[in-house]
């Protein structure tokens, strides 16, 4: 940045104060509107004058946006806040409990009501208190001899046959799985002295010490990068106990320290697409996923495949799919739309990504074939399908992707296919 | 520039037809001297707009496009190494030069090849140059934190030469696809601006503006297509780059009239994805047109 000059704030205190409130609006509704923020705002209405109220708004978007999804929010709050300046008074006689009648009919839209919110907050109105949800299961007391033998079988136990005490003792174990990934061949070098590519910049300083003399020649070779990770996590009715196991999985994974995925970014679906990336950062496994649950309202109902990889092709994936991203999908694939829809979503997004592996739960079955048409349609666009049902498999999936050419069961139900 | 009406005026004089609210951030932008951060879909002209800025302000232009492993020996500088060793040899023939002779002359600008964010270092006699730092979703984040750096005080180290400051900071435009999220660090130092689709009546201007040879009659069905076309359920909706291109590929065909066999056989200039195209062949491309004529007839 430049430096800056010592700020010289307009003529206008009235102005400065009402940016500087606006500011804290916006960043109680989630915008990254900081101090640095509110400067540049206020040096940016300065230079662009304070006359159009279009070019205010513009200006101010310009300093205060940097998501294009955040762009609802900043118009829904400079709407409110600009509109009328006692703002607070108004939204609150619209919240009031006296008015409630009224202001449950009123459906107020997303981010409008996270608008509202903003603006009251700090006001002293206390949310009504909740229930504390109770704890699920009772605490175990692992007794430490037992413990391996149990681990062992828990281990190969199924997800949906675990009792809710198995099911917390399960989950203990996933937090401490990883997901060891290969490293990519970037495109970058760095110094290696078995290097396949001459390093001409340390070879001349080199020789220069020498007065011009070459007498080693370094070498370099291509660094390596780390791929990003991409889950697609069914929770429909078909798959509720399964998605449970698999997102705990993938919270262990995205907060595995040291070196490992690049990213990794998660998605639900059932009858529609939820990005629930922001949500498995958190760092309390349980906070992550009621937040994440907060958010896909479409647990344990039905399932529309085809339309969400369809959503995730459109909207997602030239973003998150970009730089050799690995996806996870994870579905029984019992769909009920179209399964020549759901071939084509499946093509595409094979196309767009360097790996697909396909989890289903249902392969732990003997017989398991590929009768159902969704499974038939997602098979052949998939690069490796593996087993998800318990912990031995998801341990399994590690070895699967070191192997870069591990197909898993993949040859084999396509061959069941074909013979029908 | 004196105001956001002058910049919108400039722009449109070099055929770039812009919205108010684009005009404002590049004013700013101008005015504050911060680095310009667009970012939009493809082909919604943000790289034409740093074009149309270099014309307006009589600058020069550099562009540095970014790609996976683009490097600082090939966005800032690198040294002429072949002709360090012919040098070297030269001087050891003539019976050797001193050492710090040599190493002065070898490491001197002589040997020096600047690339694209020196350039923009340098003092231009025309004033500072645009700078376009294009795709910047592209490269990865190692890139990301130098230009960073590079952007907070348009300096350049160079161990054998010193550092190199600018004189004064360029116009710099940065662009993205959105193919990644750039870091929250590097845009919080620039104006954000989400190029979007242009509405029906900017898009007119800009295809009349582009494409001045183009009938009004044709324009008007190219544009109303195109803009019906970005609600369907596409792939990749098509751009403003794929608006012009699809009226040129009319107008080199002759084509007076849009119907859906001419439609058919030059889909490929608005569509670039198999499935896409697919859909549209058939009697997708007539019912988009009756639907066009019909909300015409209303």
């Amino acid at each position: 940045m430049v430096e800056h000059a010592p700020l010289t704030l307009p003529d206008d205190p009235q102005l400065v104060t009402n940016i500087t409130h606006f500011a804290r609006a916006l960043r109680v509704a989630g915008l990254p509107a900081g101090p640095g923020r509110v400067a540049d705002a206020i040096r940016a209405v300065e230079a662009a004058g304070f006359t159009n109220r279009a070019d205010f708004y513009h200006t101010l978007m310009a300093c205060f946006v940097s998501r294009p999804e955040h762009r609802a929010l900043y118009d829904q709050l400079f709407r409110l806040y600009w509109r009328d300046p006692r703002y607070l008074e108004h939204m609150m006689s619209i919240l009031t409990p006296q008015v409630r009648g009224v202001a449950e009919d009123r459906v107020l839209r997303a981010a409008e009501r996270r608008a509202a919110e903003a603006l009251l907050h700090g006001v002293d109105r206390p949310a009504p208190d909740l229930p504390e949800a109770q704890d699920q299961g009772t605490e175990i007391e692992i007794d430490a001899s037992l413990t391996m033998s149990r681990e062992e079988r828990l281990k190969t136990l199924d997800f949906e046959q675990m009792s809710l005490a198995e099911m917390a003792e399960a989950k203990r174990i996933i937090a401490r799985l990883s997901l060891a990934v290969p490293p990519l061949q970037s495109r970058r070098t760095e110094a290696a002295l078995r290097g396949t590519r001459p390093d001409w910049r340390r070879t001349m300083r080199a020789g220069l010490s020498r007065g011009g003399e070459i007498t080693e020649f370094a070498r370099k070779a291509r660094r390596s990068r780390w791929p990003a990770l991409v889950a697609l996590c069914d929770i429909s009715g078909s798959m509720s106990a399964y998605s449970r196991a698999v997102l705990h999985f993938l919270h262990a994974v995205a907060n595995e320290k040291g070196a490992g995925w690049a990213r990794v970014h998660a998605f639900t679906f059932g009858t529609r697409l939820t990005n629930i990336t922001r949500h498995l950062a958190q760092r309390d496994v349980d906070a992550a996923l009621k937040a994440a649950g907060a958010e896909a309202q479409d647990w344990e109902g039905g399932t529309r495949i085809g339309a969400c990889l369809e959503g995730f092709n459109r909207d997602w994936s030239r973003r998150v799919l970009g730089q050799g991203a690995v996806v996870l999908l994870i579905t029984d694939g019992l769909d009920r739309d179209a399964p020549d829809r759901l071939e084509a979503a499946m093509e595409r997004l094979q196309l767009s990504a360097r790996r697909v592996i396909w989890i289903n739960p249902l392969l732990r079955w003997e017989g398991f074939a590929p009768k159902a048409a969704g499974i038939r349609a997602i098979l052949p666009h998939v690069d490796t399908f593996r087993a998800g049902h318990n912990i031995a498999a998801l341990q399994g999936l590690a070895e699967a992707l070191s192997r870069p050419g591990d197909a898993g069961e993949k040859a084999r139900l396509m061959r069941l296919m074909a013979e029908r | 520039m004196q105001s956001i009406d002058e910049v919108q005026a400039a722009l449109s004089a070099q055929g770039y037809v812009c919205g108010r609210a684009l005009a404002t951030v590049v004013f700013l932008s101008l005015r504050l001297g911060r680095p310009l951060f667009l970012e939009g879909e493809a082909g919604t002209g943000k790289t034409e707009i740093a074009k149309a800025i270099a014309a307006a302000l009589g600058r020069r232009l550099i562009r540095l496009q970014c790609y996976e492993g683009l490097d600082a020996s090939s966005a800032v500088y690198e040294w002429n190494f072949a002709a360090q060793m012919v040098a070297i040899r030269a001087a050891e023939a003539e019976g050797g030069a001193d050492k710090d002779t040599l190493r002065r002359d070898l490491f001197s600008g002589d040997y020096l090849i600047e690339r694209p964010l020196l350039q923009a270092m340098r003092p231009d006699a025309g004033g500072a140059p645009v700078l376009l730092i294009d795709e910047i979703d592209r490269t990865d984040e190692p890139f990301e934190a130098f230009l960073l750096e590079a952007l907070s005080d348009f300096q350049v180290t160079i161990p054998e030469l010193g550092t190199i400051r600018a004189p004064e900071p360029p116009i710099v435009i940065l662009t993205s696809n959105r193919t990644r999220e750039v870091h929250d660090a590097l845009k919080r130092r620039c104006l954000y601006h989400w190029v979007d689709y242009p509405d029906l009546d900017r898009e007119l201007a800009i295809l009349a503006a582009r494409v001045p040879e183009a009938s009004q009659a044709l324009s008007r069905a190219v544009v109303g297509f195109v803009q019906q076309l970005r609600t369907e359920d596409l792939f990749k909706r098509p751009g403003v780059a794929e608006t012009i291109d699809w009226a040129k590929c009319l107008l080199a065909l002759d084509v007076i009239e849009l119907s859906p066999e001419v439609i058919a056989d030059t889909l490929g200039a608005i569509l670039k994805y198999q499935d896409d195209i697919q859909r549209l062949q058939g009697s997708e491309a007539k019912r988009i047109l009756d639907q066009i004529a019909a909300e015409a007839a209303i």
